[in-house]
């Protein structure tokens, strides 16, 4: 396996590279994120940026943001060291990033977020002149095949929408370097390629685009060069045309991939046991006026992975929500093993044995502010053995919080640290190992792999298998086509909030799913 | 100049910030008492006497720093779950209408009486839980911002207490006596209802009012509240993330509810305190109690004390004190209104101080960044 990559494979840059980033090293307490890496990209080109979690892809372009200050090393931009204190600084000097957690004011309309913190072109006028900035914003999105209403409120849009505006944010700003973290996690296949033909078209203009990924075949159809950073240090630069998605893996990883997760040979089969949650013409509203869910019929059986397919924005998250008692429904009915649910009431999902893995992470799935400790009994603290009567225990609290962290190997400072300065996969970890160890009998993963990495990923996989086998009904509601053929035994595709078709996983492939999450007829050749 | 992020929060900050945002106030109105002729040291000096060192002061500055320290636990509990119960001011009146109440129903002559202080302290909370819950209810049920509706009700509430003694032959109102019948008096609580106090004797007898140790008190079981029970692990989870809170199955209207109550009934506590310690009626006069302003001020003691229930005790009783010396001091030759300015400067720069944990100000200019390059 290669340690590193041959001196000779990694492309001395084109002269004048757009980003030069040399020798940076960046150290949090008891981490070195960055340990003195090399990083370049040329104009014109998507540079993908390869790496498992805490391999320092963020931080690495927390630093090329302004975000972080780099405590070692130095940074030039079109062969000019610059010296970033602020993320205005970044901003001035042309570089964007689209965030895995979007930054977006959410009661805002699109065209005001993409205005917002702009102090050079229509965001410095003091009067605020919307019909321009909208025409502005149209015109873009037409341009670049990035479909949107300037006119829309944030929290009206899919995650998916939502990603649109912030890529609309960076051209808008006219970014010469743009970077991108996780960008299709939230996509279709057909989606994300219109994504890749949107950002080559912005490299062909001469920008340059970073591309954090981790989905090898997508950076191999994307990227022109891919750096592989891996334990904080770069193992150096390749052309993606001259590498393959197997040693890119093994580079990235430090050791072979599982077979069952690279090869996706499907779950085994399993005895299908007994009806654990049944769904029957149920109806719920969603954030807008109108449903979101409509008329869903649905069952999960006791070891079995049901997935729902479809593009974000569809009614997944609403369903999720619905089952889960986040979220009244309007009508039908839900019932679990066999007992009718009331629904609208989370207290009563969870005491019926519902866990729930919520697609927001940070801000749903965990309360960012408080404490690892806190977070992870953040359902089960009206028990014991977290409280006696009123009051916490608060020596139990932490044992607790000791013991899974150790046995969900979560990579945290210590049980008393904010949740929020977890990675996105130590975060999931978090919220898995206390929705398992509430022992449910059905398990409502939404997108539980979003913008986590190889690694994360192949834990959360791990960990959905196991809780089938032990006869837990999993319902995985996915945007991601590859997860849902590897792990499910049937699959369901939503479309406008109802169901489309349904497969057992034998029997899909990944065109007509595709063809199905776009709205497309089965057995017709739409569009 | 520019404000950038800190990269890390160092522990002193915590300390050196405050104490220096004081030592900055301190020099900031210096500068206005040498403007105005006034010597900024021998000033400082008359007023940490008088606020703590002369004859009496410890003891007047506990009757400023008591209803201080029960309106700024009111808005202590309330914005630890962000929600933003500004009308301490109005629940504390009512706590004073509720609480005269029961005294005057319940009392006789003699010596203070357990039964009716017991009374007056439950009438004094019930009052401010119902009045707070009136806010409470419209933002759990309508979601109407709360900072406006308990705003508004202070108005309504000082309103009601002038009516009360002024306006109207209520049970409040002394009506016999030749002299009542012309100037409208509130009627004095019986002996029973008159809160005890403990003498120490120093500084020529200190009057520790009953009120002052309850609010001790209470600060202890609201500090337990907050950080030994599971009604407080589910008010500090709904104060982060109330998406977080209704996911894992908590009553968010219920928390709503049940917060607005307690903070009320803490405000109100410190209107019974008010009447049964101090006033020993009902205050209608527009330019009395409603002139002091303990609701407003118990919010600025709530966010100097981070909220932390132990440390409001310890704040009421410092921004006690300057407000006492404020009130003895003030005369001929004593700069009026000084207090006043004095700690709108140490609150404002306390408060901007916060700023400084979080971010450092830079001053010099721009480094220069590479201008725009050409895209296509």
């Amino acid at each position: 396996m290669p340690e590193q990559i041959d001196a000779v494979v990694a492309m001395a840059a084109p002269t004048g590279a757009a980003v030069a980033m040399r020798g940076i090293t960046k150290r949090f307490p008891g981490v070195v994120a960055n340990d003195g890496i090399d990083f370049e990209a040329a104009p014109g080109e998507v540079h993908a940026l390869l790496g498992e979690n805490g391999a320092g892809k963020s931080t690495l372009s927390n630093i090329l943001t302004g975000l972080y200050r780099p405590d070692e090393g130095e940074i030039s931009l079109y062969g000019e060291a610059v010296r970033f204190d602020s993320p205005r600084d970044a901003l001035d000097a042309g570089i964007c990033m689209v965030h895995q957690h979007f930054r977006l004011v959410e009661p805002f309309s699109v065209a005001e977020n993409v205005v917002l913190g702009d102090h050079r072109g229509e965001g410095r006028s003091f009067r605020l002149r919307r019909g321009a900035i909208e025409q502005r914003v149209d015109e873009l999105s037409a341009r670049y095949g990035l479909a949107v209403d300037a006119r829309a409120r944030i929290w009206q849009l899919s995650v998916g929408e939502q990603q649109r505006v912030e890529i609309l944010k960076a051209l808008y700003r006219d970014a010469r370097i743009l970077i991108l973290d996780e960008p299709t996690a939230v996509l279709t296949p057909q989606e994300a390629e219109v994504l890749f033909g949107t950002l080559r078209e912005m490299a062909a203009e001469g920008r340059t685009v970073i591309f954090i990924s981790h989905k090898l075949h997508e950076v191999m159809s994307v990227a022109d060069r891919v750096t592989v950073l891996r334990g904080g240090r770069s193992l150096g630069t390749v052309l993606a045309k001259e590498s393959t998605t197997h040693t890119l893996a093994a580079l990235m990883v430090g050791r072979e991939l599982d077979d069952a997760s690279s090869s996706g040979d499907g779950a085994a089969r399993r005895e299908p046991g007994e009806m654990v949650l049944e769904l029957e013409h149920v109806w719920a509203a969603g954030d807008r006026a109108d449903s979101a869910v409509k008329g869903i019929s649905l069952s999960v059986r006791a070891g079995e992975i049901v997935a729902v397919a479809g593009v974000a924005g569809n009614g997944q998250r609403e369903l999720a929500e619905t089952i889960s008692g986040v979220r009244a429904r309007s009508e039908g009915a839900v019932r679990l093993c066999g007992r009718p649910l009331r629904g609208g009431d989370p207290r009563e999902a969870i005491a019926a044995g519902i866990a729930y893995v919520p697609e927001d992470r940070l801000g749903t799935g965990v309360a960012p502010s408080l404490s690892i400790a806190s977070n992870l009994v953040l359902k089960s603290y009206r028990a014991r053995p977290a409280s006696r009567g009123p009051l916490l225990s608060l020596g139990a609290i932490r044992a607790r919080a000791l013991e899974l962290i150790a046995r969900y190997s979560i990579a945290a400072p210590g049980p008393a640290a904010p949740a929020r300065l977890l990675s996105g996969g130590n975060l999931q970890k978090v919220v898995l190992a206390r929705e398992f160890s509430g022992l449910p009998r059905l398990l409502v993963a939404a997108s539980p792999t979003r913008g986590l990495d190889v690694g994360a990923i192949e834990t959360v996989h791990a960990y959905l298998r196991n809780a089938a086998a032990q006869g837990v009904g999993v319902l995985l509601i996915s945007e991601d086509l590859d997860e849902i053929l590897l792990l499910a035994d049937r699959i369901v595709v939503m479309y406008e909030g109802a169901i489309l078709g349904e497969f057992p996983s034998g029997e899909a492939d990944v065109a007509e799913l595709g063809l199905l999450m776009a709205g497309g007829e089965r057995g017709h050749d739409a569009d | 100049m520019r404000i950038e992020r800190r990269l890390r929060q160092p522990r002193w900050l915590m300390l050196v910030v405050p104490a220096a945002s004081f030592l900055f106030a301190l020099v900031l109105a210096g500068i206005v008492l040498l403007a105005t002729g006034h010597d900024p040291l021998s000033t400082y000096r008359q007023l940490f006497d008088a606020a703590f060192l002369q004859a009496g002061a410890l003891g007047q500055t506990l009757t400023q720093a008591t209803p201080l320290a029960f309106t700024g636990l009111a808005a202590a509990i309330a914005f630890r779950m962000r929600l933003f119960n500004v009308g301490g001011e109005g629940q504390l009146y009512i706590g004073t209408i509720t609480a005269a109440a029961a005294g005057l129903l319940l009392g006789g002559s003699g010596g203070p009486s357990a039964l009716v202080i017991g009374a007056m302290v439950i009438a004094g909370c019930a009052g401010g839980a119902a009045w707070a819950l009136i806010p409470g209810l419209l933002r759990a049920f309508f979601k109407t911002n709360e900072i406006i509706t308990s705003l508004m009700l202070n108005y309504v509430a000082g309103t009601l207490l002038t009516y009360l003694v002024f306006y109207s032959e209520s049970y409040w109102r002394l009506t016999t006596g030749t002299n009542a019948r012309v100037f409208p008096t509130s009627k004095p609580l019986p002996g029973s209802a008159i809160w005890p106090g403990l003498t120490i004797h120093a500084q020529g007898g200190i009057l520790l009012p009953l009120g002052a140790g309850i609010a001790v008190l209470v600060a202890l079981i609201l500090w337990l509240l907050n950080s030994r029970t599971r009604f407080g692990f589910e008010v500090l989870v709904l104060g982060d993330s109330v998406r977080a809170g209704r996911y894992a199955g908590m009553r968010v209207r219920r928390k709503i509810l049940a917060v607005m109550a307690l903070s009320g009934a803490v405000a109100g506590l410190g209107g019974a305190s008010q009447v049964g310690d101090f006033a020993h009626a009902i205050d209608g006069d527009p330019n009395g109690l409603q002139k002091q302003y303990y609701g407003y001020t118990g919010i600025v003691v709530a966010a100097l004390a981070r909220y932390n229930p132990l440390a409001v005790v310890v704040v009421a009783f410092l921004i006690g004190g300057l407000q006492q010396a404020g009130n003895t001091l003030e005369g001929a030759d004593f700069p009026s209104g000084l207090v006043g300015v004095l700690q709108g400067i140490i609150l404002f720069s306390a408060l901007g101080g916060e700023l400084l944990v979080r971010y450092r100000i830079r001053f010099g200019r721009r480094r220069a960044v590479p201008a725009r390059g050409a895209v296509a």
